[in-house]
């Protein structure tokens, strides 16, 4: 307030004359578009870069083999699974936190002191975090979720799982693969004695064993299932979709809690926003009708606010699909051949993979990164034209 | 004339059905199933707090175990900008090497986001016909959503040849090509922010500029712009904040050789390079080396926090001016 004031005509030297001040206006409006336009002209250099380098490689083959040194065969199909498995997951763990954190701030107004403190804090908090950069939050994963602060053991010997079966495998003289299973990941390896029994296929037998030198057996049947007592297993694991550990480990649920932490204070805030932009009278109308706090949140304000809630939720999605820095801090460039196969697996997200690609000098790689992009940007226009689509429509049959 | 009488029909069932199919609940379960998701809420409000307090913590401490260790000396880290982990028969690390590298980046991309962004903030506020504002807006908007890799891949094969067209002495890896790059970035987040401070300038000191006779230009550059002050300072700060913790531009385009230098052809590293550079390399989760990586986390950390903290601060103030 108190510049303006200060700005009294009398201060200037000598009053401009208006001739002056219109061309000065002029040229000022010309100085404002060419810099706007400066914006158009980037996005549109930056598209056509990419679109240059990129559309000569893209095929369906891309979308759907594996990355490989061979350029001419490298795809990125399995790091757009991983990005579907990652970012559903963070979006199935972040919308019930965020919009709850939202409701809380927005719709119960705090009654007594502490919870005004309680109400204040938060939402400072959620300011400040919004603010931090992603980086940091992988590596804040790094510790509490692959690691779990070392409190269950380290990740490649996990204290807890669940939905996996170790084999010692070893090959039998009929070049059959016998499986021994063992207790743990950890556990020592199977000597071969009398009496081990070993899976063939689906069923159980007793293993033949035979010493270093001694001749094969006649029958191929028996030889399927003869070792030689100095036959050394290789650990195998077999993990279903459900498989779990402690600690999470360099896998996908790792990945997608710390991108929950990276999107939380974004879907909070957009959520914060859609509530509000509910009218006060619906609310009040329920309460008169002597509905409670939480009747009126269920029935009356989250689904008017729903489209607004969704938009966010869409764009803190995007977020997600495009952040690198924490999983790239998280999980490393390893070469992930698939598609994961269950939470816990190793993944490779799309940013990864173009980031991969971009960072080697070659210039066949820079051209894959390019396609990746590709994609990867046709993957976020078209969320952000579902934003724009749920946003249009909810709000017209709302009203 | 059918459909509409069976629309209305509709509607005007569905509004009560609430309160005829519902049995009223006993008064004492109703407060207990209130109470609890009231706790539920508050557990998801604790978690963001659970969140700051656990970065908080683990920096602090993995920081601490970092300056406890023989060859890290903590006079040594905050004064000299020598930052060798790696390589070389002594470990030296002197963070300033690493920050001056952040802050060179820093500052190209604000000497090209700051103008850029603010002149297109006051012609968005100030003068743009609708139909211009229709094409510049959601163009911005792309442009906030493009993701950083992206950037960071612009910057190594088209920012970096242009310049090197342009000049001969520009490395493969350059701080120019990065800044620009976190420029453009930042673009979006200086004028949007921007933009808001000046739509909240009341209509009421422009009308009063008017009536002085006053041009547009007057009213935009002389009027709006000085009252909407404190806004775009701190828009200025979060944007600075957000290039100063960008991560994956400087990570493909600036280079991993720490330096303290203010040439902008240089190969150089940032902070948050330095952090990329520890999380892919071999090395092991023990070392000296690995746990710089914390006290880097912890400084960048401190940075872009007191940052983030001050705009606020600078915002709520001008927030209550006029309230």
């Amino acid at each position: 307030m108190s510049q303006v004031s200060d700005q009294r005509p009398g201060q200037s030297a000598k009053p401009q004359s208006i001739s002056f001040r219109r061309n000065l206006d002029r040229y000022f409006v010309v100085f404002c578009i060419a810099t706007a336009s400066v914006s158009v002209a980037i996005l549109v250099v930056l598209l056509t870069a990419i679109f240059v380098q990129g559309l000569p490689n893209l095929s369906w083959r891309f979308l759907t083999s594996p990355p490989s040194p061979d350029t001419t065969e490298a795809g990125i199909y399995p790091a757009v699974f991983g990005t579907i498995w990652v970012c559903s997951a963070c979006a199935i763990f972040t919308l019930p936190i965020g919009v709850g954190t939202a409701i809380l701030l927005e719709e119960f107004s705090p009654t007594s002191r502490a919870s005004r403190v309680l109400h204040g804090f938060v939402q400072l908090n959620i300011t400040n975090l919004a603010g931090v950069p992603s980086v940091v939050y992988g590596i804040i994963g790094l510790t509490a979720f692959v690691g779990m602060f070392g409190l269950f053991g380290s990740s490649s010997d996990p204290m807890f799982e669940l939905g996996v079966r170790y084999y010692d495998q070893f090959l039998s003289e009929g070049d059959r693969a016998l499986l021994v299973p063992v207790s743990r990941g950890s556990s020592p390896e199977t000597v071969v004695q009398e009496g081990l029994t070993a899976l063939l296929g689906d069923h159980r037998f007793e293993v033949n064993v035979i010493g270093e030198s001694d001749p094969l057996p006649e029958s191929s049947s028996l030889r399927a299932v003869t070792l030689r007592s100095d036959a050394e297993p290789g650990r195998i694991s077999r993990k279903s979709w459900y498989y779990l550990q402690l600690p999470f480990g360099r896998g996908v649920f790792a990945g997608a809690l710390t991108l929950m932490l990276v999107v939380l204070p974004i879907v909070v805030v957009s959520t914060q926003e859609a509530l509000r932009g509910v009218s006060n009278s619906l609310r009040e109308a329920a309460l008169g009708l002597g509905a409670t706090r939480w009747q009126v949140v269920w029935n009356v304000t989250l689904p008017a606010a729903t489209p607004g809630i969704m938009t966010g939720a869409i764009l803190a999605t995007c977020r997600a699909i495009g952040e690198a820095a924490p999983v790239l801090i998280l999980a490393g460039i390893v070469y992930i051949a698939s598609a994961p196969g269950h939470l816990m697996d190793d993944y490779s997200v799309m940013p990864l993979q173009i980031y991969n690609w971009a960072q080697r000098p070659q210039k066949e790689f820079h051209a894959l990164a390019a396609s990746g992009i590709i994609i990867l940007l046709a993957i976020l226009l078209s969320f952000n034209a579902v934003a724009v689509f749920v946003r249009h429509r909810l709000q017209k049959s709302r009203s | 004339m059918m459909a509409t009488n069976t629309a209305t029909f509709e509607s005007a069932e569905r509004v009560p059905a609430p309160l005829v199919n519902r049995r009223l609940r006993p008064r004492l379960a109703r407060r207990i199933r209130e109470g609890s998701i009231k706790m539920i809420l508050i557990m998801c409000g604790a978690f963001s707090i659970g969140t700051t307090v656990t970065i908080i913590a683990v920096l602090s401490i993995e920081t601490v175990r970092f300056f406890q260790m023989d060859e890290v000396n903590i006079v040594e880290f905050f004064t000299t900008s020598q930052w060798n982990p790696l390589l070389g028969a002594e470990k030296h690390f002197g963070v300033w090497s690493l920050i001056s590298g952040t802050m060179l980046v820093t500052a190209v991309a604000m000497v090209l986001a700051l103008p850029l962004g603010l002149t297109t903030a006051v012609y968005l506020s100030e003068y743009a016909p609708l139909r211009l504002r229709a094409v510049l807006k959601p163009t911005l908007e792309v442009l906030a959503g493009i993701p950083t890799v992206v950037y960071g891949f612009f910057a190594l094969t088209a920012i970096t040849p242009a310049l090197k067209m342009l000049h001969e002495g520009f490395n493969v890896y350059n701080a120019l090509s990065a800044g620009i790059a976190v420029g453009i970035l930042c673009l979006p987040t200086v004028s949007s922010l921007a933009e808001d401070a000046l739509q909240a300038v009341p209509r009421s000191l422009r009308e009063a500029a008017y009536a002085l006779g006053a041009t547009k230009f007057d009213v935009s550059v002389k009027v709006v712009l000085p009252a909407a002050l404190s806004g775009i300072v701190s828009a200025f700060l979060l944007a600075t904040a957000r290039a100063i913790g960008e991560t994956m531009i400087v990570a493909l385009a600036a280079g991993s050789m720490p330096r303290l230098t203010v040439d902008v052809r240089e190969e150089i590293q940032t902070m948050t390079g330095f952090m990329v550079q520890m999380a892919l390399g071999d090395v092991s989760n023990f070392g000296s080396e690995y746990s710089s990586m914390y006290a880097v986390a912890a400084t960048l950390f401190v940075m872009t926090f007191s940052l983030t903290v001050i705009g606020g601060q600078v915002r709520r103030r001008f927030r209550e001016a006029y309230a």
